[in-house]
C-alpha cells in the first residue's frame, strides 16, 4: 500500500508536518487521524453540516471536501490553534458566554467559520450572520445563541478588549 | 470561608464548566478515541427494502491485503442472535408479537439499509475497499411502506410471526366516548398524519470496543444517552458477565433519543474485538446514519371529536396506526402507546376519550424515541382538534382553549382513563402572558387589515401538558418497561471540602456538569467550582438510568438534592460536636451551620469534611469520610406546560411560510439555569418548527429512503430560524425535591402545531382547514392553486 501515498508538508497551528498520505485522504481525516488533531469534527459526508470547518490560508473551507494531498504547502488553522498565548480567542469566548454550543460537536466547524466572518466583516447584523453560517448546521441550539456567540465576539474584537485565560473557571 | 455567592448559585445563569473543552477542540467525542492497533469495522448494508438473499460471497473481500475478517448472520448469531427489545408494552392482551430483530440479516433483508455483513479491516480505506467486494446476491420482494397499506389484506408479509404486519393493538379508554358522541352538539373527523423524523444529531454513531482475552473483560466506548442500559442489554444478548463490561459515553453529540436504543452495530463491535483480539471500532457516515439509526413519529391518525356549540370538548377518539418499522428497537412498543397515548387529552378536561394504537411493521429503518417521543404525536392531535372546533362553532381559539382548560383549582388532576395524575399547574397564566405578550387584541387588528390588503397571515396557537421526569419505576414496570425509573446520585466530599458528584443521568448537551453542581453548590453551601460531577462512565457511576424523556433535573436532580441532604444531616452531627453544642442548637444559615443566636460560631461543609476523613475527634456513632448516596424513584411523574403563540405570513405566490414572530411561555416549575433552560428551549422549538414547516423522512413504494443525507433531509439553518422570544411562569411540581419539571422536550412538543396552526389560520380565508406536514411550499401552493378555482 505505501507505493501509492505521496508526501505533503502542511503547517498545522503553526507548526509543520511532513507526512505520506493515500491521494484519497481527506484532509479531516489527515487531521484528525494522522495528526491527532480531533477537534475538528465530521458530521456529514456531502458536505453539508460544516462540523469540519477549517481555515486553509486565510480562507474558511470544509476539510471534509478537501484532500489531503491538496493542503500540500497550506498553513491550516484548526481549533486548536484559535487560543493564543494562554487566552481564548474572542470568538471561543462568545460562545461561551452567550451559551452558543451545547453537545459541542459542530461548534469548532461553527467557530472557525465565525472567525472567517468577523475577519471579512467585524459588525455583521443579525440576518448577516444568519447568512454567513449557512454552510454549517447544529441541531441542538437552534441557532439563536450561536447569533448571539458572533456578535459577542465581534465586540470583543472591536474594543479590543483582553479575553480570559485558558483554564478560568466559571467563577460561581 | 471564601464561599462569595454559592446560594445564589441556583437559579443564576452561569456559564458552562464543560465547555472550554469543548471550544478547545479537548472535547472527547467516541470518535476521538484512538486506541492502537485498533481495526476498523464497516458494514455491507442492504440496497432493497425487501429482499430474500440469495447468496453472500465473501471469498473476494475476505481475501484483500488488510481485512481481518468478513462476518454474516451465520457467522455472528452464536454470540448475538437478535437484538433486545426493552419495552414489550403492556395493555395488548395477546396480540404483541415482538418480531426476532438479527444484528445482521438472517436469510432476508426487511429494509434498506438493513446490514447484511461485517468487514472489519487495518483501516477506513480498506474496510470501505472491501464492503465494495462483498457479493450479495437479492430477489427483491414487495415492500410495503405506508402504516395503514401494511396491514390491509394483500400487504407483503414482513415477518413470519407476526400475521399481517400487525406488531400489537393497544387501547386506552376513559369514560363513555361513544355516547358522547352521539349526543355531541357538533362532530369533526379529520385524518392527520405525523411524518415519519429522523433524529440527525450532529454527531452521528459510533463505538469502539476493545475486549481482553486474558481477562474476559471488555470495554466499550459508545454514543449513548444511558450507558448503564446499554451495558445491561450487552450482558443479557451476548452473555458477557455484567461485571466484565465497562461502558464509556463520554461526550456525545446530541441524541434527541436516537442514542437511546442499543444497535446491531454496537454488539458486533465487541464480537469483532473478541474474534480478532484488537479494538475495534465503528463509525457511522451520516448516509449510514440516516437507514442505520432509529427514526421517530411515523403515526397515521384517524380522530372522531365531539363538542357542544360552545366549542367544549365531550368525546376524544383516536385510532392511530404508529410504525415501529421493520424490526421492533429498544423502547419502540412504549414510544406510540403509553408516552402517546396516557397524554391524550392534554391540558384539556375532556371527560370522554378513547385512543387505540395499532402497532406495525413496514419495510422501514426501525422507528424508537425522537425528542418528546409520543407526547408530540398527542399534542399535535389536541392542538388541531381545538382549531378545528373553533372553525366549527364560529369561536376564537384562545376562547375554546380556555373553555376546556383543566383549571388551576382542579389539582391534582386525574385524567379520564385513569393513568396519569397531573401534578400542579396554572394554564390559564402561562395563556395570558404568552397573549400580553404579542398584545393579542392588537395582533388580530393587525391580522384584519394584513387580510383587508390581500395577505394570507395566520396567528397559531398551541397550549401543552406533557409527561416527563420518567419514572417511577412502578409505571414503568406496569407500562411492561424492562427497568427501573429511578437514579442515583453519590456526593463525595473530599477532605478539602472539593467536590465529586456521580449521576445516573447523562449529558449529551444538557449541560448537567453545571446544573447538577449549582444543585449540589447551594445544598453544600461550596461554590459551583468546587463541585465536579462525573456521568457516562459505568465504572465510576454504580448505575443509573440514563437520559431521556426529560428526567435528567425532575430525577437525577432529585436524587443529588436527597444525596446532600444526607451529607447536610451527617455534617450537621459532625458540626454540632466541633462547636461544642447539641444538635438542635445549630441552624443552617448562608452556606454553613451556625449557633442559633452566635451566628459567628459556625462550621462549613468543608470544615465538617476535614474532621470526617481526620476521624479522631467525631461524636459517637459518626463513621470517617464525607460521602453519601441516594436512589431517587419520584413518586409521580411531572407535568410542564405552556402555550406557544406562532405569527406566518404565507406567500401567495411561491406557498412559503415566513415565521414572523415567536413566543413561547413555558413551565417547568424551578429553573436551575434560565441560559441552559432558554438553550433546551430554542434546540426544541427548531425542531419542532423543522417538522411543521420542512422534515419528513420519505421512502418510495419500494422502500427506498428518498431523503437519505443532509442533501435531501432539511434540518434547519440559521437562516430560516426566526429569533424567538422565550417566556416563562413557575408552578413548582409539589412533589419533586426540588420542585423542578423537566424542559428538554417542551420546545419540541409545543412548537409544532403552533406553527401548523398559525399557516391554517393564515389560509382559512381560503376555506382550507388543514394540511398534512410538512407544510413545504410546493404543498401549501397546491392547496392555495386548488382552493382558488
Amino acid at each position: 500500500m505505501e507505493e501509492n501515498h505521496v508526501g505533503i508538508t502542511v503547517e498545522v497551528n503553526g507548526r509543520a508536518h511532513r507526512s505520506t498520505v493515500e491521494p484519497r485522504t481527506l484532509l479531516v481525516d489527515y487531521l484528525r487521524d494522522d495528526l491527532g488533531l480531533t477537534g475538528t469534527h465530521i458530521g456529514c459526508d456531502t458536505g453539508q453540516c460544516g462540523a469540519c470547518t477549517v481555515i486553509v490560508d486565510g480562507q474558511s473551507v470544509k476539510s471534509c471536501m478537501v484532500l489531503a494531498v491538496q493542503a500540500d504547502g497550506a498553513h491550516v488553522r484548526t481549533v486548536e490553534g484559535l487560543a493564543q498565548d494562554g487566552r481564548y480567542h474572542a470568538v471561543q469566548q462568545g460562545f461561551w458566554e452567550k451559551h452558543g454550543l451545547q453537545c459541542g460537536f459542530c461548534t469548532p466547524g461553527f467557530m472557525m467559520q465565525t472567525v472567517q466572518i468577523l475577519e471579512d466583516n467585524p459588525d455583521p447584523s443579525d440576518e448577516e450572520i444568519r447568512d454567513a453560517l449557512e454552510g454549517n448546521l447544529c441541531r441542538c441550539t437552534g441557532y439563536q445563541n450561536i447569533v448571539e456567540a458572533v456578535k459577542a465576539a465581534g465586540a470583543t474584537i472591536r474594543s479590543g478588549a483582553e479575553t480570559m485565560a485558558v483554564g478560568t473557571g466559571v467563577g460561581a | 470561608m471564601a464561599v462569595a455567592s454559592p446560594t445564589r448559585a441556583f437559579g443564576a445563569s452561569i456559564r458552562r464548566r464543560e465547555d472550554p473543552r469543548l471550544i478547545t477542540g479537548r472535547g472527547k467525542f467516541t470518535d476521538d478515541i484512538h486506541l492502537a492497533n485498533a481495526a476498523t469495522a464497516m458494514f455491507v448494508r442492504s440496497p432493497h427494502g425487501h429482499a430474500r438473499i440469495v447468496s453472500i460471497d465473501t471469498s473476494a473481500a475476505a481475501a484483500h491485503p488488510g481485512v481481518l475478517g468478513v462476518y454474516t448472520y451465520q457467522d455472528v448469531k452464536g454470540f448475538i442472535s437478535g437484538m433486545p427489545c426493552a419495552w414489550p408494552t403492556t395493555n395488548t392482551g395477546d396480540t404483541l408479537k415482538l418480531a426476532t430483530y438479527p444484528p445482521l440479516a438472517d436469510g432476508k433483508v426487511r429494509f434498506f439499509g438493513e446490514a447484511v455483513a461485517l468487514v472489519v479491516a487495518v483501516d477506513p480505506n480498506t474496510a470501505a475497499d472491501a464492503v465494495d467486494l462483498v457479493q450479495v446476491e437479492y430477489d427483491p420482494l414487495p415492500a410495503v411502506v405506508n402504516n395503514e397499506a401494511a396491514v390491509a389484506p394483500g400487504a407483503p408479509l414482513i415477518h413470519d410471526s407476526a400475521p399481517g404486519n400487525q406488531a400489537f393493538r393497544w387501547s386506552l379508554v376513559g369514560g363513555d366516548t361513544n355516547g358522547a358522541l352521539a349526543h355531541a352538539d357538533v362532530r369533526i373527523s379529520q385524518t392527520l398524519v405525523n411524518q415519519r423524523l429522523i433524529a440527525t444529531p450532529m454527531e452521528t454513531r459510533c463505538a469502539v470496543a476493545d475486549y481482553n482475552p486474558a481477562s474476559g473483560e471488555v470495554t466499550v466506548w459508545v454514543t449513548s444517552q444511558n450507558p448503564h442500559i446499554h451495558r445491561l442489554l450487552i450482558a443479557l444478548s451476548t452473555g458477557i458477565p455484567e461485571h466484565k463490561i465497562r461502558v464509556i459515553a463520554g461526550d456525545v453529540g446530541g441524541g434527541f433519543g436516537a442514542k437511546l436504543p442499543y444497535y446491531a452495530g454496537e454488539a458486533l463491535c465487541i464480537f469483532a474485538s473478541k474474534e480478532l483480539g484488537v479494538p475495534v471500532r465503528w463509525s457511522e457516515s451520516r448516509s449510514e446514519n440516516y437507514v442505520a439509526t432509529a427514526h421517530g413519529r411515523d403515526h397515521i391518525q384517524h380522530i372522531e371529536v365531539g363538542a357542544t356549540k360552545e366549542g367544549k370538548i365531550t368525546a376524544l377518539k383516536v385510532t392511530a396506526y404508529a410504525s415501529l418499522g421493520a424490526y421492533p428497537s429498544t423502547a419502540a412498543p412504549g414510544v406510540p402507546t403509553w408516552l402517546f397515548g396516557c397524554i391524550i387529552q392534554g391540558p384539556y378536561d375532556i371527560p370522554n376519550n378513547e385512543v387505540h394504537v395499532i402497532g406495525v411493521y413496514t419495510n422501514t429503518t426501525p422507528t424508537d424515541a425522537y425528542r418528546g417521543a409520543g407526547r408530540p404525536e398527542a399534542t399535535y392531535i389536541l392542538e388541531r382538534v381545538i382549531d378545528l372546533v373553533a372553525a366549527k362553532v364560529g369561536r376564537d381559539q384562545v376562547d375554546v382553549r380556555r373553555l376546556n382548560f383543566v383549571k388551576k383549582d382542579q389539582f391534582p388532576f386525574k385524567v379520564a382513563n385513569g393513568t396519569l395524575t397531573y401534578d400542579s399547574g396554572d394554564y390559564e397564566l402561562a395563556l395570558d402572558q404568552a397573549l400580553h405578550t404579542v398584545d393579542y387584541t392588537h395582533l388580530r387588528a393587525w391580522q384584519e387589515e394584513q387580510r383587508a390588503a390581500g395577505k394570507l397571515v395566520g396567528i397559531g396557537f398551541s397550549s401543552y401538558v406533557e409527561v416527563c421526569g420518567l419514572g417511577p419505576s412502578s409505571a414503568a414496570n406496569a407500562m411492561g418497561f424492562a427497568g427501573g425509573l429511578y437514579d442515583s446520585a453519590t456526593i463525595r466530599v473530599h477532605p478539602t471540602g472539593k467536590v465529586t458528584v456521580f449521576t445516573g443521568v447523562h449529558s449529551h448537551g444538557q449541560g448537567h456538569e453545571t446544573s447538577f453542581a449549582q444543585i449540589v453548590a447551594r445544598d453544600l453551601g461550596v461554590k459551583v467550582d468546587d463541585v465536579d460531577v462525573i456521568h457516562g462512565d459505568t465504572d465510576k457511576v454504580q448505575h443509573g438510568m440514563g437520559t431521556y424523556g426529560s428526567r435528567s433535573a425532575p430525577v437525577g436532580g432529585g436524587a443529588l438534592r436527597l444525596a446532600g441532604m444526607k451529607i447536610r444531616a451527617k455534617a450537621q452531627k459532625i458540626a454540632a460536636h466541633l462547636l461544642e453544642v447539641a444538635e438542635e442548637d445549630i441552624e443552617w444559615v448562608d452556606d454553613a451551620f451556625r449557633v442559633k443566636g452566635s451566628p459567628d460560631k459556625s462550621k462549613t461543609i468543608p470544615d465538617c469534611a476535614f474532621a470526617a476523613y481526620m476521624a479522631g475527634n467525631l461524636p459517637a456513632g459518626v463513621t470517617p469520610i464525607l460521602e453519601e448516596q441516594h436512589w431517587y424513584d419520584p413518586e409521580n411523574f411531572v407535568y410542564p406546560f405552556g402555550t406557544h403563540i406562532c405569527v406566518v405570513e404565507v406567500d401567495r405566490e411561491t406557498g412559503e411560510t415566513h415565521i414572523k414572530r415567536y413566543v413561547a411561555v413555558d413551565d417547568c416549575g424551578e429553573i436551575i439555569n434560565p441560559m441552559l433552560r432558554d438553550g433546551q428551549v430554542h434546540g426544541g422549538i427548531a425542531q419542532g418548527i423543522a417538522q411543521a414547516l420542512w422534515e419528513e423522512a420519505v421512502y418510495d413504494e419500494n422502500g427506498q429512503l428518498l431523503s437519505g443525507s443532509l442533501m435531501d433531509y432539511a434540518i434547519p439553518k440559521a437562516s430560516v430560524m426566526p429569533h424567538l422570544e422565550l417566556g416563562h411562569t413557575v408552578t413548582p411540581s409539589p412533589h419533586n425535591p426540588l420542585g423542578v419539571k423537566g424542559i428538554g422536550e417542551a420546545g419540541t412538543i409545543a412548537s409544532t402545531p403552533a406553527v401548523v396552526n398559525a399557516v391554517m389560520d393564515a389560509l382559512s380565508p381560503l376555506g382550507i382547514h388543514h394540511i398534512d406536514m410538512p407544510l413545504r411550499p410546493a404543498k401549501v401552493w397546491a392547496a392555495i392553486d386548488a382552493a382558488s378555482h
